[in-house]
């Protein structure tokens, strides 16, 4: 969590103007299985991409590069939805 | 439009929001703002999907982002596409911008439904988007209009009498089509690419539309987190949730059916099976599943003959 600001110092009306910055926050402790990529089988379908609520899925080139856990809460849709079984999981110590 | 294309396009709602591990929202609003990829105003009515992704000082929201109260985002987002219809017509706005307002089924279909009338009626050119869970989940699972019949709630208990709501869901796809605006849309996350190509058309035509999203909920309809879009797939393959548009053209209603499963059309049992919500219609209560098939089935009917199918 950022340095709060004293009320005085906040923006008229409310307003948040640093955009998105729920992106700092680290809510990897929400999650009780984690979800493990295996390269070999994965053929870049990009439906765990889509099916992610948490926006956990990093790709590029329209290809999966990697999970960010420190999003992922660990609902293992991903997993589920996977066509080829490429993500496994494991569950969290 | 495929996913690897949607995938390339560049993220404007990011995680390390506060919704529960596998909820419809974060999958929808992040489908939406990827298939729309153009700048874009975005409303929302109090819900689960406001409060767990603009939480002050945070926001999951890089496009801007208007909170509203609960009743009136179609209010709000009425004022605004006026004000940029106005900017724009004295030069002083140059982008073309689009305005959607989300509004949970108690936000759309209950309380703001007069703001949401009054919003089409006008003729904003706004996209309006319902996210159907089916009950007021952020304040703890009271029924709403949408709650579908015989599910508990909180608010609809089971025990020696009552069975669960007693009453069928509103129609507001229908309510919607009576506006006779230009375009209204059924969708589903599980349907992915059938949802990113709705809002697409929504967005390139002029005038107000309204897509209605089922949005699975985890403790809500109480199934497994990992089946959110498995639960979907269930209730559009039962015909309970279909996939269809309705285009208005000069007061002329054109009904198209976009996913017909045909003889795999599945007993809504299945769908029911998977959720503790409907726990009391897994093994007993069968004239309460009967009744909620046939329901299914007149509707399914009367949607395929409007389609022509
Ligand atoms: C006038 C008013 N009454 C009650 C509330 C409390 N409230 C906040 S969200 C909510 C339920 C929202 O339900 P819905 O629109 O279906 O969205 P969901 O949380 O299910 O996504 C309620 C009752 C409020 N904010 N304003
Ligand atoms: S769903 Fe499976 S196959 Fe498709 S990109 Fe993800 S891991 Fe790879
Ligand atoms: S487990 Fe859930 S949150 Fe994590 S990457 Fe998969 S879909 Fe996203
Ligand atoms: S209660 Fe339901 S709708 Fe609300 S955040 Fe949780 S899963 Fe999503
Ligand atoms: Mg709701």
């Amino acid at each position: 969590m950022q340095n709060l600001k004293k009320w005085k110092e906040l923006e008229d009306a409310g307003n948040i103007l640093d955009k998105g910055n729920n992106e700092e926050n680290d809510v990897s402790g929400w999650r009780s299985f984690r979800p493990i990529h295996i390269r070999e089988k994965c053929i870049d379908c990009m439906i765990c991409w889509s099916v992610c609520p948490d926006n956990a899925v990093i790709s590029g080139d329209g290809k999966f590069i990697k999970f960010d856990y420190t999003k992922c809460k660990g609902c293992l849709i991903c997993l589920n939805e996977c066509p080829v079984n490429a993500i496994r999981s494991e569950k969290e110590k | 439009m495929n996913l690897k294309e949607l995938s390339n396009r560049k993220a404007r709602f990011t995680g390390g929001h506060t919704l529960c591990p596998g909820c419809g929202e974060g999958i929808i609003v992040r489908a939406v703002l990827q298939a729309i990829n153009q700048q874009v105003v975005v409303g929302c009515a109090t819900s689960c999907l406001e409060v767990s992704t603009s939480k002050f000082p945070q926001t999951s929201w890089k496009c801007s982002f208007i909170h509203n109260a609960f009743e009136n985002v179609s209010a709000t987002m009425s004022g605004v596409e006026t004000a940029y219809r106005v900017l724009k017509r004295k030069n002083k706005i140059k982008d073309d911008i689009k305005f959607v307002a989300f509004a949970g089924d108690g936000g759309l279909c209950d309380i703001g439904l007069q703001s949401f009338s009054g919003a089409l009626e006008r003729g904003h050119n706004v996209l309006f988007i319902c996210l159907d869970n089916e009950a007021y989940q952020n304040t703890g699972i009271q029924r709403s209009s949408a709650t579908p019949y015989g599910a508990w709630t909180s608010t609809t208990q089971i025990g020696e009498k009552h069975k669960g709501k007693e009453q069928f869901k509103k129609d507001i796809v229908k309510i919607a089509v009576a506006h006779e605006i230009p375009y209204v849309a059924q969708a589903s996350p599980s349907n992915y690419l059938d949802l990113v190509k709705k809002v697409s058309t929504a967005v390139s035509i002029n005038g107000p539309s309204f897509i209605n999203i089922l949005s699975p909920c985890v403790p809500g309809w109480r199934y497994l987190q990992m089946e959110s879009i498995h639960v979907c797939r269930r209730a559009v393959d039962s015909c309970f949730w279909p996939l269809y548009e309705v285009f208005v053209e000069n007061g002329v209603e054109k009904w198209k059916l976009n996913y017909d499963p045909k003889d795999k059309k599945e007993p809504v049992i299945n769908f029911l099976r998977m959720q503790g919500r409907f726990k009391h219609l897994w093994n007993d209560n069968k004239d309460i599943v009967d009744k909620i098939q046939a329901n299914i089935d007149r509707k399914w009917e009367e949607l395929k003959k409007r389609c022509s199918v």
